[in-house]
């Protein structure tokens, strides 16, 4: 896993990780933020005054905890995750495997031309086999 | 105890040319002494989240000291920040904690508890060095030296309390000041002008 142009900043909790990613592109850094959709709920007001409020471009990659392909699931934290991106009016794109990969590319695009956070849904189903 | 404007103005008088990210009562003291606002960064609409702006400012540009202007009831609320930082190390990060032990921005509620040791949580947090102090000739006689130490350090400053009056200044006009001085800061730091506008505000 370790990709040596990337460098890893671990956080106490998810809501520093918006503010962190402020910091970073304030600096002239290309941020992004990954954290699981249950840490995405607890970082909401960071995402609000601090992601759509300032118009940052900024990829989050959310993974999509609970979430499997009948859409039928006990988790509360997959149940919420598209209606809240949809609350907060945050573009997203779900990946799913790696024929959706290209989606990625493609938030980026978004983030840059709309100056605002975008989030890439990374269901549980999705695991490449060099990523154990 | 300390004023606000004590402590800003003894900060300014060392701070060369760091980048300094402010919070609540402090920004508003901080505005005043500051000669470069190009430089500042006041966090207006981010909870208790100065703190975590003025890391990644740290670590994305190590040859700079960032000061942080923090606030007691701001870090209470992202205390596992303290983690954060240490985690990192950078040496360049000086963070500033005004212990007024109330919600100064909000009328003057006490804080749950007045009586942590801001410099002892972070010492044990993993801070390279802490100090703390609640009168204004120990601070002004030791500033010299703090700020040639290497970070993370942070520096508790027991100020006279200066509970708002009024309401939050929330305007089209006054929240559109952090976007710009995000955009004005990423500009000076990089040369590059190229964060247009984007959402509600600007």
């Amino acid at each position: 896993m370790a990709e040596e142009s990337i460098t890893v900043v671990p956080v106490a909790r998810e809501g520093e990780a918006i503010p962190i990613a402020v910091g970073l592109h304030v600096a002239g850094k290309r941020p992004v933020v990954s954290i699981q959709n249950a840490g995405l709920y607890e970082a909401g007001d960071a995402l609000r005054g601090l992601a759509i409020g300032i118009g940052l471009p900024l990829v989050m990659f959310i993974g999509y905890r609970g979430h499997n392909r009948k859409g039928d699931t006990p988790d509360s934290a997959a149940v919420f995750l598209e209606p809240y991106l949809h609350m907060w009016r945050v573009e997203y794109f779900v990946v799913e495997g790696d024929e959706d990969l290209d989606r990625i590319p493609l938030a980026f695009d978004r983030a840059t031309k709309t100056n605002m956070p975008v989030a890439v849904a990374i269901g549980t189903e999705y695991a490449p086999e060099d990523i154990e | 105890m300390i004023s606000y404007a004590d402590a800003c103005r003894i900060i300014n008088e060392h701070r060369g040319e760091s980048a300094a990210v402010t919070t609540m009562t402090q920004s508003s003291y901080w505005n005043k002494v500051s000669e470069h606002p190009d430089l500042d960064m006041g966090i207006s609409n981010g909870m208790s989240k100065a703190s975590s702006v003025a890391l990644g400012i740290a670590l994305g540009d190590p040859e700079r000291k960032v000061l942080c202007l923090d606030g007691d009831g701001s870090l209470l609320m992202n205390f596992g920040s303290l983690a954060t930082v240490a985690g990192m190390a950078p040496k360049n990060f000086h963070h500033f904690v005004f212990n007024n032990g109330i919600y100064a921005i909000t009328g003057g509620q006490p804080l749950p508890e007045t009586g942590v040791h801001y410099a002892d949580a972070a010492k044990a947090c993993g801070y390279k060095a802490t100090f703390k102090f609640d009168d204004l000739e120990s601070f002004e006689n030791s500033m010299a030296e703090i700020m040639a130490i290497d970070g993370p350090t942070l520096i508790e400053l027991v100020v006279t309390p200066e509970p708002a009056t009024e309401g939050v200044d929330q305007t089209w006009e006054s929240n559109a000041k952090m976007p710009r001085q995000l955009r004005a800061m990423r500009k000076h730091l990089t040369g590059k002008d190229d964060w247009g506008p984007g959402g509600p505000f600007i």
